[in-house]
């Protein structure tokens, strides 16, 4: 048996180590590991019997990740209102899969869509979104703060949700909230409970850089250096709520989850 | 029936806010009084009142839950009163009863009537000669500074059944046993957290009050009598108490009226870890302690209004007369002597040098203590427990540490296998002493230390406050491997503890600044990492620590620099703390009047007896939690949102099962 958690241990260090700045991955295997290895499977004395409970476990937690959206989305309904505007950031998969829900249960709202350049994943977002016919608007990034007025709530998706209840997200997240926040408006944070990892960012640099290419359009001069981290961290004041699979919370829960999940 | 005892208190309400005399609170949850009776108990009660001014402004009142006030009420009624039975009577001719946090006369006046709440101060009356109208208000006012207090408001589940006697307890008993389920989420913790420490030492006078008044609640008494074994062992009912835990002490208490159920009653409540501070207000109690303290104090005569809840002793006699009494001293430890010398000198200071002395020195005491014949282990040796506490409380309060170490130590004695020879049991309890020093102390220091250090990266600059070991560890260990950055060490007067941790950073090699804290908005500008240490963390998030820490962390928050708490979780406390005063240590006032190398001794003579001048040396107090960014516990690192979570997953197998 404590042969198999090292193969396991294993495979999940082999896993995380394909992708060191993904947190979500990180968060994922670790969670993994302590939910399939946890207590009970290990006291049977059968090998076969513990492997497949192990197995079932191990399934059992796929499932729960697969379904997450789909409960995530769930969840969410109450809080989309007929006539209401939503302001997304970038494509998160998560918050499609609940634009999508509220579409087909015949809401009526708008999203308002910023660009998430440098990749452009803004506007894929709002090629899917138009398919369903939903009335979508495209930002560039610099304009949140001046549609903010007009938004009524924000939702996000997430890289990872930290112990102190923040989400570390794609790079611009970190000024829709604070933007949403001086003019009261929610920020809801869409993430599956696997993304919930041990870390306890304190500022911005307290991440794991995770740096990827920016291309301005027009040649960089050689002197001038570039800010290319890809996501930020957003302290847990100026989130309202996270939308799990675990229900919805706030966030200073996380940590009490965290906890209850590592005791 | 001895016409001096007296009714049972009433349980006081806390009160909190700016008093310029003592008064009795008017919102007791006294039977016959609605809670919009404060008024009249403040004119009745001001002739009562030993403050010169008449005048009761109105402070802020904690009201107790108002559909429980009758409960309460009845409740009040079999608290045991404080103090003989001489002492109330005169009291109660002088009428200068000090009518403060806590009231003896009151508890007296408290016999509860059998039928109905309303008449208690009709038979306190009859007891005392009383006017009834002041007997009720005063047995009505029962701020919470009492020991009785917390007692009277705890009692009701338990104590009362316990100490019922009187026939008015009785009835009130009843009342309260009836109605004892039913108020116990009512209750509110921070009552019980006060009736802790009124419980533990008015226990005899209650008992005896009760005794006395109440003679046909004997009867029923006795029936329960025989549940009083049972309740010996359950120490510490109320100090972690949630309140199911009165609540299923209530059935069980019975109040008997033999000698020896009081005596087990006031063990009980002593074992009650006296947590919370007493409340200095209170003559009456004031007076009962000094009774029985070893140490001989004698208390500072120009106190801060704000302050008068908490000690205050005239320095510099004390030591001497201790230390000329060792050799005669047979009830308390040598150990636990020598640990209450060293706190009264100020030799040891630092909340886990505190903890780790007192512990030793309970192990020691543990390991030479034989039981006395005919006597139970657990319940001897808590008692010997106790009395060892009182005498450290009266050499310096204790810190929220110490105390949840007391309780733990308790709950060892208290879980301890009846079948265990006497050998057994004290290696036993000293080996889970060791432990606990070991795992909860030491071993977490270290975890905190590896945690930490992981916040510490290169180019860093970290500002500390004071002395704190843990956070002096933190900083040695992350300079051994190799970080660099530089230190900026905030200190302030009087005890300039600043200095100690400058000499052995700067020894041992790490970039160290030096200031006062008046500099620290200045210096806040450069500072990227706050590390503060604690004395203890409240379940709101709050932190309890070395007064000057809420400053430095408030400034931090405004410069928006990350504050990093760095706490063991054995000081983690259930408590919720919203001011610095409620709960604070009074240090010494010479120690801020007398500056060093500045001649003024000509202004000491004119400081000392001038009344409009008083010096306030506070130690502690309290920062809010949303100055706080993360807490270091062995745990791992917490927002400060989560302490009642680590309290809720972890410390109730510690220390309650």
């Amino acid at each position: 048996m404590m042969e198999l958690e090292i193969e396991l241990k294993k495979a999940s260090d082999t896993l995380k180590a394909w992708d060191t700045t993904s947190i979500s991955l990180t968060a994922g295997c670790d969670l993994f590991m302590r939910y399939v290895t946890r207590t009970s499977a290990l006291e049977f004395e059968d090998f076969n019997s513990a492997k497949s409970r192990v197995l079932g476990r191990a399934e059992k937690f796929g499932e729960i990740s697969n379904k997450a959206r789909k409960i995530i989305a769930m969840l969410i309904q109450d809080f989309i209102f007929d006539g209401c505007t939503i302001l997304v950031h970038g494509f998160s998969r998560v918050v499609f899969e609940i634009l999508k829900t509220a579409a087909q249960n015949k809401k009526l709202f708008r999203v308002l869509c910023t660009e998430g350049s440098p990749d452009k994943t803004g506007v894929l977002l709002a090629k899917e979104l138009a398919k369903l016919d939903v009335p979508v608007k495209l930002l560039i990034d610099s304009a949140v703060a001046y549609c903010m007025e007009e938004v009524d709530m924000v939702f996000v998706g997430a890289d990872g949700v930290v112990e102190s209840g923040g989400v570390i997200n794609m790079m611009g997240t970190y000024q829709i909230a604070i933007a949403a926040h001086s003019m009261n408006k929610p920020v809801y944070v869409a993430a599956e409970s696997y993304k919930f990892a041990r870390l306890y960012p304190l500022d911005q640099k307290d991440l794991e850089p995770a740096l990827r290419p920016i291309d301005f359009g027009v040649p960089v001069p050689p002197k001038v250096e570039v800010e290319r981290s890809a996501r930020d961290y957003t302290p847990p004041q100026f989130l309202t709520l996270l939308f799990t699979d675990l229900g919805v919370l706030t966030p200073s829960v996380v940590s009490d989850e965290l906890i209850q999940l590592y005791s | 029936m001895d016409p001096r005892r007296g009714p049972l208190a009433v349980p006081k309400v806390r009160r909190v806010g700016f008093f310029t005399s003592i008064e009795p609170s008017p919102e007791t949850p006294r039977p016959n009084r609605s809670l919009s009776g404060p008024a009249e108990a403040i004119t009745s009660s001001s002739p009562l009142s030993d403050s010169p001014s008449g005048q009761f402004i109105s402070p802020v009142q904690i009201p107790p839950s108002r559909h429980h006030s009758d409960n309460l009420a009845s409740r009040a009624a079999p608290v045991p009163v404080p103090g003989p039975s001489a002492f109330r009577r005169q009291l109660a001719n002088d009428r200068t009863l000090h009518v403060g946090s806590y009231n003896p006369v009151d508890s007296l006046l408290g016999t509860s009537p059998p039928s109905s709440n309303g008449e208690v101060s009709e038979d306190s009356g009859s007891l005392f000669g009383f006017q009834r109208s002041d007997s009720a208000k005063l047995s009505a006012s029962f701020p919470n500074g009492g020991f009785n207090m917390t007692v009277a408001v705890r009692a009701p589940r338990e104590s009362e059944a316990k100490v019922a006697i009187a026939s008015t307890s009785d009835g009130r008993k009843k009342n309260v046993e009836a109605s004892g389920e039913s108020e116990s989420v009512a209750t509110k913790p921070r009552k019980e957290k006060e009736t802790k420490s009124l419980k533990e030492k008015t226990s005899k006078a209650e008992r005896r009050a009760i005794q006395e008044a109440q003679r046909a609640a004997k009867a029923a008494a006795k029936g329960e009598g025989s549940k009083r074994a049972g309740e010996s062992s359950r120490p510490k009912p109320s100090k972690p108490a949630k309140q199911p835990q009165p609540k299923k002490e209530a059935p069980q208490v019975t109040s008997s009226l033999s000698e020896k159920r009081a005596v087990s009653v006031e063990k009980e409540r002593r074992m009650d870890v006296p947590q919370t501070q007493m409340q200095y207000d209170d003559k009456s109690r004031v007076d009962k302690a000094k009774r029985r303290s070893v140490v001989e104090q004698t208390e500072s005569k120009n106190k801060v209004e704000l302050f008068l809840h908490l000690p205050q002793y005239e320095r510099g006699n004390q030591l001497p007369n201790l230390s000329s009494n060792i050799f005669t001293l047979d009830t308390i430890h040598h150990a636990v002597y020598k640990v209450g010398l060293q706190h009264l000198a100020g030799d040891i200071a630092g909340d886990n040098a505190r903890c780790i002395a007192m512990l030793h020195a309970f192990q020691e005491a543990i390991n030479d203590y034989t039981t006395p014949p005919m006597k139970d282990l657990t319940m001897d040796l808590t008692a010997k427990i106790n009395g060892y506490v009182s005498f450290l409380i009266e050499c310096r309060p204790l810190s929220m540490s110490m105390g949840n170490a007391i309780r733990f130590l308790k709950n060892q004695i208290r879980k301890l296998p009846v079948d265990l020879s006497e050998p057994e049991a004290k290696a036993s309890l000293c080996s889970e002493i060791g432990r606990f020093i070991d795992e909860k102390i030491l071993l977490a220091d270290k975890v905190i230390v590896q945690h930490a250090v992981t916040k510490i990266r290169d180019g860093e600059v970290l500002l500390t406050y004071g002395f704190s070991c843990v956070v002096e560890m933190i900083l040695l260990y992350a300079h051994e491997i190799g970080r660099k950055f530089r230190v900026v060490i905030v200190d302030s007067r009087p005890n300039l503890e600043g200095q100690k941790l400058l000499r052995r950073l700067v020894t041992r090699g790490l970039d160290c600044t030096y200031t006062h804290i008046n500099a620290v908005s200045y210096i806040m500008g450069e500072v990227t990492r706050v590390f503060l240490g604690a004395s203890s963390i409240f379940s709101n998030g709050t932190l309890y620590s070395q007064v000057g820490t809420a400053c430095v962390a408030m400034v931090a928050n405004a410069f928006s620099v990350p504050v990093i708490v760095c706490c063991e979780a054995y000081k983690f406390h259930e408590r919720v703390l919203l001011d610095s005063i409620c709960s604070n240590e009074l240090g010494d006032p010479d120690a801020i009047a007398n500056v060093p190398l500045r001649n003024n001794k000509k202004h000491s003579k004119t400081m000392d007896n001038n009344k409009n001048l008083q010096f306030l040396n506070l130690m502690y107090d309290s920062t809010p939690a949303e100055y706080i960014s993360m807490i270091v516990t062995d745990y791992g690192m917490i927002p400060p949102t989560s302490i009642p979570v680590i309290v809720r997953e972890y410390r109730r197998e510690d220390l309650l099962l």
